[in-house]
C-alpha cells in the first residue's frame, strides 16, 4: 500500500474508516486546502473558480428548464414561454439560465485573456491550454444548441446557418447535412437531437474540466510573473490565503451578475427571440448571442472568391481556423519568456489584438448596410496577423529582462 | 518520493496519487515486472516474435474491425427515414392569381419555391446588367445545360415568359431565406450575413457564391406550372 504522505491526518472515526477505503477526504484536502499555490496570484486568477460556479449554475438550472420543456417543434417554443410566464419561478429560472450563460461567457474570455497575458499557454501547461481549447469549444457547441432549443425565429436561422456550415464542405457537404438534421430540411428529429445533445454536453464539460484541473495541479499554477516557483517561501495554502481573494471576486461578479439578472434579464436577448421559429421565413435582423459576435464578423467579412475557393467556402474555413488555431497557440508562441510583463513589445500586440476581437464583436452587431464590409475583412486579418505572424516572429527581436525570482518582483514592489 | 509502477497507477491508490501530482512512475520496474511476469509464465525465456505476438495482433485486428462495424449503425440511424424522401416530390401550382410585382411562396421538398411575376422595369434592369458585373456567371437553372451563361433570359421561365421567376428562395451562402424585393440590387437581401440578389435572383454582393438555384419545373399549360 502507498505511504500515507501530505499533511492529512483523519481526526473522527468515519474519516478514519474513509481514509482506508476511499481516501475523497484527503483527495480534497491535498489538492484544494493545504494546495499551495504561488503568493502572487492576482484577481484574475480568480475567474478558474467563478467558471467552476458557472457551470454548477447552468447544469441546476438547465436541469429545472429540462423538465418544463417539450422537445417538440409544435409545442417547444409555447413549452417554454409558458414556464418562465406563468410557471412557478419560472420567471427566475429562464433568465437565470440564460443570462447565465452570458456571465460564463464573459468569464471565459477573462480567463482566456489571462491565460494568454502571462503565457500560461507555454511549456509545460500545453496540455492545460489544449484541455482549456477544447473546454471553450465545446462550452460554444453547448449554448449554440441551447439557443436553438427555444425554437424561435433566431433558433430557425442559427440552426440553417449553422447547417449551412456543414453542408458547405467539399464532397461530404450535404450527406453531413442530411446526418445532423435527420431530415432534408430542418424539422422534428433535428430538435430532438439538438435537445439530447444539450443535455449531455454540460457532463462532457464537467470531465473535460476535471482532466484540465488535473494537469494545472500536475504542473502546477503560474503566476503573473511567470516565474517558476523556486521555494516554499513564495508559495502559500490555497485555504485559507488564497480562498479569501477568490470569495471576494466571487462576490463582485455575482453581483453584476444579480444586476442583469433582475433588473435587465433580456439585455443580451432579442426581441426576435420571442417570436415563435417559421423555417421559412428569417428574421429582417440576425444577429447571434454577443459572444459569437466576432466570428459572425470574420463570415461576413469573406465575401470574395480566392482562386478556385468560393467565397462560402473560403468563409467557412476562416471561421474553422480562427478557433481550431488557438489549439497551435502554444508552439505558435517563440518566446522563452512567459509573461507579458516582461515582454514590452509583445504586451503591445497583445492589446491591439484584444481590442481588435472588441472590435470585430461591435462589427457584428451592426447592420451589414450601416458599416463597410473593409472593416471586417482588416479585423479578420490581424486576427489571424496575430497569431501566425506577431507569435512566431516578435521574439526575434524583442529584448527582454528578467528578475531572477518571485520574491525579487515582491521585494521589489515594496 | 514514493514510486509507482505504471501498473500500480491503475489501482484507485495510485490514480489518486497521480491525481494529487506525484509524478515519480518508475518505468523501469515496468520492465522488470514484465519480465518476471513472462519469465514466469513461460519457462523459456521468451524468444522475441512468438505465436502468442501472432495471437496479439490477431485478436487486436479482429476487435478493431468488429468495433468500426459497430460504429456504422450508430452514425447511419442519424440519417433521414426513407418515407421522409417521398414526400411531396411533384406539385402543381396554379399562377393565374399572381399579379405583376406579386410573389408566391410554396413548399417543395421541404424547400420554400418563390414565384415571382416581374414588373417590365425589374426584366428591363436586369437584361441592362453586363454579365461581366456577375460574381457567378452560371444560370444555375436546372432546365438548361448546365454551363449555360447567366443571362436574365436564362434565369427566367424562358422566351415569351420572361416576367416569370421561379427559383428555390433559399441563401446560396449557409442557406437562410432572402427577403424579397430589397437589399441594393432590389432582387432580394439575406439579412443573415447580407447577401444581395438582383431582380433574378443572381448574387451581386456579400458572401454567397452562388446565384439561387432554380428548380426543374414546367408550364402545364398558360396557368399553371408543375415542379418535380
Ligand atoms: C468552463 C471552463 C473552464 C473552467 C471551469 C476552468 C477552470 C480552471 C481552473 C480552476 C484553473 C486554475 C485556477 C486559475 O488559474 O484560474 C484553470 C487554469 C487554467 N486554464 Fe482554465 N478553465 C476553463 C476554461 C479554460 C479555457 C477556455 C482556457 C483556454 C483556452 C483555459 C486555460 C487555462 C490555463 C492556461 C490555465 C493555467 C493558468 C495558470 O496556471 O496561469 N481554461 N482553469
Ligand atoms: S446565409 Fe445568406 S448571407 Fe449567409
Amino acid at each position: 500500500m502507498i505511504k500515507e504522505k501530505g499533511t492529512y491526518r483523519p481526526k473522527t472515526r468515519c474519516s478514519r474508516f474513509l481514509n482506508h477505503r476511499l481516501p475523497f477526504p484527503r483527495l480534497i484536502h491535498d489538492s484544494i486546502i493545504k494546495y499551495y499555490v504561488p503568493k502572487n496570484l492576482n484577481y484574475f486568477y480568480t475567474f478558474g473558480c467563478i467558471l467552476i460556479l458557472m457551470l454548477t449554475s447552468q447544469i441546476l438550472t438547465g436541469i429545472v428548464m429540462a423538465m418544463h420543456y417539450v422537445p417538440d417543434v409544435g409545442s417547444a417554443f409555447e413549452s417554454r414561454e409558458h414556464f418562465m410566464r406563468s410557471g412557478r419561478y419560472g420567471w427566475l429560472f429562464g433568465p437565470w439560465h440564460a443570462v447565465g450563460s452570458s456571465f460564463f461567457f464573459i468569464a471565459v474570455y477573462i480567463h482566456l485573456a489571462r491565460s494568454l497575458y502571462y503565457g500560461s499557454h507555454k511549456s509545460p501547461r500545453e496540455i492545460v491550454w489544449i484541455l482549456g481549447v477544447f473546454i471553450y469549444l465545446t462550452m460554444m457547441a453547448t449554448a449554440f444548441i441551447g439557443h436553438v432549443l427555444a425554437w424561435s425565429m433566431i433558433s430557425a436561422a442559427e440552426v440553417s446557418i449553422a447547417a449551412g456550415l456543414f453542408r458547405a464542405m467539399p464532397l461530404v457537404g450535404s450527406w453531413l447535412y442530411e446526418t445532423l438534421l435527420g431530415g432534408y430540411s430542418i424539422g422534428q428529429p433535428t430538435l430532438n437531437r439538438f435537445y439530447v445533445v444539450h443535455s449531455l454536453l454540460p457532463f462532457v464539460l464537467v470531465f473535460l474540466i476535471v482532466l484540465h484541473i488535473w494537469a494545472v495541479h500536475m504542473v502546477g499554477q503560474n503566476n503573473p510573473t511567470g516565474l517558476d516557483v523556486q521555494s516554499e517561501r513564495e508559495t502559500i495554502p490555497f485555504v485559507p490565503y488564497a480562498a479569501i481573494k477568490y470569495v471576494f471576486t466571487i462576490s463582485i461578479f455575482l453581483i453584476f451578475f444579480a444586476w442583469f439578472l433582475f433588473y435587465m434579464p433580456d439585455y443580451m436577448s432579442h426581441a426576435d427571440h420571442h417570436i415563435q421559429a417559421d423555417i421559412f421565413r428569417t428574421p429582417q435582423h440576425v444577429v447571434p448571442e454577443w459572444y459569437f459576435l466576432p466570428f459572425y464578423t470574420m463570415l461576413r467579412a469573406i465575401t470574395f472568391d480566392v482562386g478556385p475557393l468560393e467565397s462560402t467556402l473560403f468563409g467557412v474555413m476562416v471561421l474553422t481556423g480562427s478557433l481550431l488555431i488557438l489549439l497551435f497557440v502554444p508552439w505558435l508562441d517563440r518566446s522563452q519568456v512567459r509573461s507579458a510583463r516582461f515582454r514590452p513589445l509583445y504586451r503591445i500586440c497583445y492589446w491591439l489584438f484584444i481590442v481588435d476581437v472588441i472590435f470585430l464583436g461591435w462589427l457584428g452587431s451592426q447592420s451589414v448596410n450601416d458599416v463597410d464590409v473593409i472593416w471586417s475583412q482588416i479585423g479578420t486579418a490581424f486576427y489571424f496577423i496575430f497569431f501566425l505572424i506577431i507569435m512566431p516572429y516578435l521574439p526575434r527581436f524583442e529584448k527582454n529582462w528578467l528578475p531572477a525570482s518571485i520574491e525579487e518582483v515582491i521585494h521589489q514592489k515594496k | 518520493m514514493h514510486m509507482l509502477s505504471p501498473l500500480q497507477t491503475f489501482t484507485i491508490e495510485g490514480l489518486y496519487s497521480l491525481f494529487r501530482g506525484d509524478r515519480e512512475v518508475n518505468w523501469k520496474d515496468e520492465d522488470s515486472i514484465q519480465d518476471q511476469f513472462l519469465s514466469s509464465v513461460d519457462g523459456q525465456a521468451m524468444s522475441k516474435q512468438t505465436r502468442r505476438d501472432f495471437l496479439f495482433l490477431a485478436t487486436g485486428v479482429a476487435s478493431a474491425v468488429g468495433v468500426s462495424g459497430l460504429v456504422w449503425p450508430f452514425i447511419d440511424q442519424l440519417r433521414p427515414d426513407d418515407d421522409e424522401r417521398a414526400v411531396e416530390s411533384t406539385i402543381t401550382v396554379d399562377i393565374s392569381s399572381i399579379e405583376k410585382g406579386m410573389t408566391f411562396t410554396v413548399k417543395w421538398r421541404g424547400k420554400p419555391v418563390m414565384i415571382r411575376n416581374q414588373t417590365t422595369e425589374e426584366i428591363e434592369e436586369s437584361r441592362a446588367t453586363p454579365l461581366k458585373a456577375l460574381k457567378d456567371h452560371y444560370a444555375r437553372n436546372a432546365n438548361l445545360p448546365a454551363d449555360t451563361p447567366a443571362t436574365s433570359l436564362a434565369r427566367s421561365a424562358g422566351k415569351g415568359r420572361e416576367n416569370w421567376i421561379i427559383l428555390i428562395n433559399i441563401c446560396t451562402h449557409l442557406g437562410c431565406i432572402p427577403h424579397v424585393c430589397a437589399g441594393s440590387y432590389n432582387g432580394w437581401f439575406c439579412s443573415c450575413h447580407g447577401s444581395s440578389y438582383d431582380t433574378v435572383g443572381r448574387i451581386r454582393s456579400g458572401p454567397a457564391s452562388r446565384n439561387m438555384a432554380i428548380p426543374p419545373y414546367q408550364f402545364i399549360s398558360e396557368k399553371v406550372i408543375s415542379i418535380r
